[in-house]
């Protein structure tokens, strides 16, 4: 198996304050993998320096071949290949749902209107959503807003998926309709990196469980040895809180 | 039956109280107006004071008399909770209509009843009182043309009427050619206008006697001096707006500079820099138009106000706008004109429907370097020998006017607000 996405001895800092301390970690081609650990401790971090939404001071990330620095032309190209699911959706309030999804494979990806709009229904509709199409996300519950989110990410086709605390800020009666359609994609094959605390989640569909605390990876592990024997006493403890 | 207090209505009479109110805050009105419309006044044996407060004593009692809560009356209701909810809004409410009442005869006289629109002269107006409105219909070629040559007024108005039409372009635009309106109106309408402005009201080709724009004015230069003005300005506020947000210092700092620096110095020196210092620093055979000069000093202007407005519409977007954008695989310039510029300028429609009608209404600061719009005619005409003394119904004509035009942008822009709402 060969790694789509590297990171070695990845450091950053915000100021003073550094946020990410020797971060390694190797995520192969369909790997699904989970991050935890207490808020602040630079989960979000992590994933949004693997599109280069934040900018890491130290180290190399290599993303699908292509290594991200300021030297990195077309930066634009990489992300297209990498979706993203945010904690507060940020699905763009001006457009209709369609229009959402369709924006960037028309202009970023130059796909031909009617084909993306086709395209992107069908998205849509693996995540149960399609008759929602012609309304505007301030017209959606969460849940929905949630699910629309991931297929706008979707109609770009990426190789990977992020997902940044994506039920967290969902009302639980909502949680669930969310994470059926990550299921639903992780059992497509898709190469997925979620930082959430559904350990159920985690339990079901993970690869690898990753622990972070203060900056670092305290604990990375196949997902059945993770929650069954877990190494370190902080991993412990987190577990014994959140469990 | 005891203990009733007259003046505090219970709900079981109410009807009665309702009654008693009512026709006190109408005698009350009724006193005003006859002493307004027609000096009757009915209480001159009150002394001085008592006399004048007569009605709004009136008044007040019948309005306290009528305060109920839930009255049941619906229209009660709503007159006790909007304007007497206590005495003192209830006096407010009287002085106001009072007011009003008492100045209705004398304005309504001035401008219409004894005010005189015949005649070519002023002395159709000699010995009236009122407005002299022949003076306005005298000089009105003058107030919309200035000096253009009258017999060549039909070419502004052909230009207006082509410019109109233009504009309304948008609304018959179907299917495909909806996606190029916005370069339509962004690049190619300003070009189209610029054309029929130059070759119908400059002439000087086809046939057409070529006009100096010294001798334009009136009402047509302002809406010359404002159209482009407003045109040109607001895709340079963007662009310094966009600026001054920048990631390269360069970039930013060069707008911030520009913004500070046009924002510092007041229009009227512009104005005056522009007519007197800027050709200093011309090749001495080169020659741009005054007009041209002045329009685009009005510009560079009121482009700093329109992108500090901008920057405030920007920086009201969450974070999560531009990360989304960003991580869709969308460059600086796509973020910015499909997902961050739509919602920015959405909320600052009200922001630059303020600034365009300070731009609109700053046009008549052009008299500094000579051009006379519409207030700079009125200040010739009113210095005409022959008809001193009008400058009074010049000045109303004129407010009426800007009053017409403002207030025409500003219910579009309530009309753009509304239209372009969506819930977050
Ligand atoms: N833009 C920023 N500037 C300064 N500090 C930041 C910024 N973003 C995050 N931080 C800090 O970095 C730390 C890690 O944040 P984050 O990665 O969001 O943690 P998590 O997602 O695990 O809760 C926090 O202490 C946070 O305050
Ligand atoms: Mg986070």
């Amino acid at each position: 198996m060969s790694a789509i996405i590297e990171m070695k001895e990845v450091n950053k800092w915000f100021g003073d304050f550094q946020v990410l301390k020797d971060i390694n970690l190797e995520v192969a081609e369909k790997q699904k993998i989970v991050v935890c650990g207490p808020s602040g401790s630079g989960k979000s971090t992590l994933i949004r320096c693997i599109n280069r939404l934040e900018e890491h001071q130290k180290g190399t990330i290599v993303v699908d071949g292509n290594e991200l620095s300021e030297k990195t032309k077309d930066i634009e190209k990489i992300r297209a290949e990498v979706g993203m699911v945010f904690q507060q959706f940020n699905l763009f309030p001006h457009l209709s749902i369609l229009d959402n999804c369709t924006l960037a494979p028309i202009w970023v990806k130059k796909t031909p209107k009617k084909k993306a709009e086709e395209f992107a229904m069908r998205q849509l509709d693996q995540v149960q959503i399609a008759d929602q199409a012609a309304k505007f996300p301030g017209q959606l519950s969460g849940g929905q807003q949630q699910r629309a989110a991931l297929a706008r990410a979707l109609c770009m086709e990426p190789k990977i998926m992020l997902f940044d605390e994506p039920t967290s800020a969902l009302d639980p009666e909502m949680i669930k309709e969310v994470l059926d359609a990550m299921v639903n994609l992780a059992k497509q094959g898709m190469t997925m990196i979620v930082v959430t605390h559904e350990m159920g989640f985690a339990k079901e569909v993970a690869d690898e469980v990753v622990f972070m605390d203060e900056g670092m990876i305290v604990e990375k592990a196949k997902t059945k040895e993770f929650f069954d024997n877990p190494k370190n006493e902080r991993t412990k403890l987190f577990l014994s809180q959140i469990l | 039956m005891n203990n009733i207090n007259i003046l505090k209505p219970n709900r079981e009479n109410f009807k009665i109280f309702l009654y008693i109110g009512s026709t006190l805050v109408f005698l009350g009105i009724f006193d005003v107006f006859l002493r307004s419309f027609f000096n009757l006044n009915f209480v001159t044996f009150l002394p001085g004071i008592i006399n004048f407060l007569f009605p709004l004593i009136l008044g007040l009692a019948g309005l306290q008399m009528i305060r109920l809560e839930y009255s049941g009356l619906k229209s009660v209701d709503l007159i006790n909770r909007s304007v007497n909810n206590n005495t003192f809004n209830a006096a407010l409410t009287l002085s106001i209509i009072f007011l009003a009442l008492l100045a209705i005869p004398p304005s309504l006289n001035w401008m219409i009843l004894d005010a005189n629109i015949s005649g070519n002269t002023k002395e159709a107006c000699a010995g009236s009182e009122g407005a002299c409105w022949t003076y306005i219909k005298v000089w009105f070629r003058r107030f919309m043309y200035g000096m253009y040559p009258n017999e060549f007024h039909w070419r502004i108005n052909v230009a207006f009427i082509i410019l109109i039409s233009f504009a309304f372009v948008g609304f018959f635009a179907k299917g495909k050619f909806k996606n190029y309106l916005t370069f339509y109106y962004a690049i190619a309408y300003p070009i189209i206008a610029f054309l029929i402005i130059y070759f119908l009201i400059s002439g000087g080709s086809f046939g057409l006697e070529w006009v100096e724009t010294n001798a334009w004015g009136g009402l047509s230069l302002t809406f010359i001096v404002s159209f482009f003005g407003l045109i040109f300005c607001f895709p340079l506020g963007m662009i310094f707006a966009l600026g001054r947000r920048s990631e390269l210092p360069m970039i930013r700092y060069i707008s911030i500079g520009y913004i500070e620096f046009w924002r510092g110095v007041p229009l009227i020196t512009v104005l005056f820099m522009s007519s007197v210092m800027f050709p200093m620093f011309l090749p001495a055979d080169t020659f741009v138009d005054k007009l041209v000069r002045v329009v685009a000093a009005i510009v560079l202007f009121e482009a700093a106000y329109v992108a500090e407005v901008i920057r405030g519409g920007l920086q009201a977007l969450p974070k999560g706008q531009y990360d989304a954008a960003k991580s869709l695989g969308m460059g600086y310039w796509k973020m910015q004109i499909f997902v961050i510029l739509p919602q920015a300028l959405k909320l600052v429609i009200p922001g630059i429907a303020n600034t365009f009608l300070a731009l609109v209404k700053d046009t008549p600061l052009i008299f500094v370097v000579g051009l006379s719009e519409v207030v700079g005619m009125l200040q010739m005409a009113k210095t005409n020998p022959k008809w001193l003394g009008y400058a009074m119904e010049g000045y109303i004509f004129a407010s009426i006017l800007f009053w017409a035009i403002c207030y025409a942008m500003s219910k579009y822009s309530q009309y753009l607000e509304l239209k372009y709402k969506t819930d977050r």
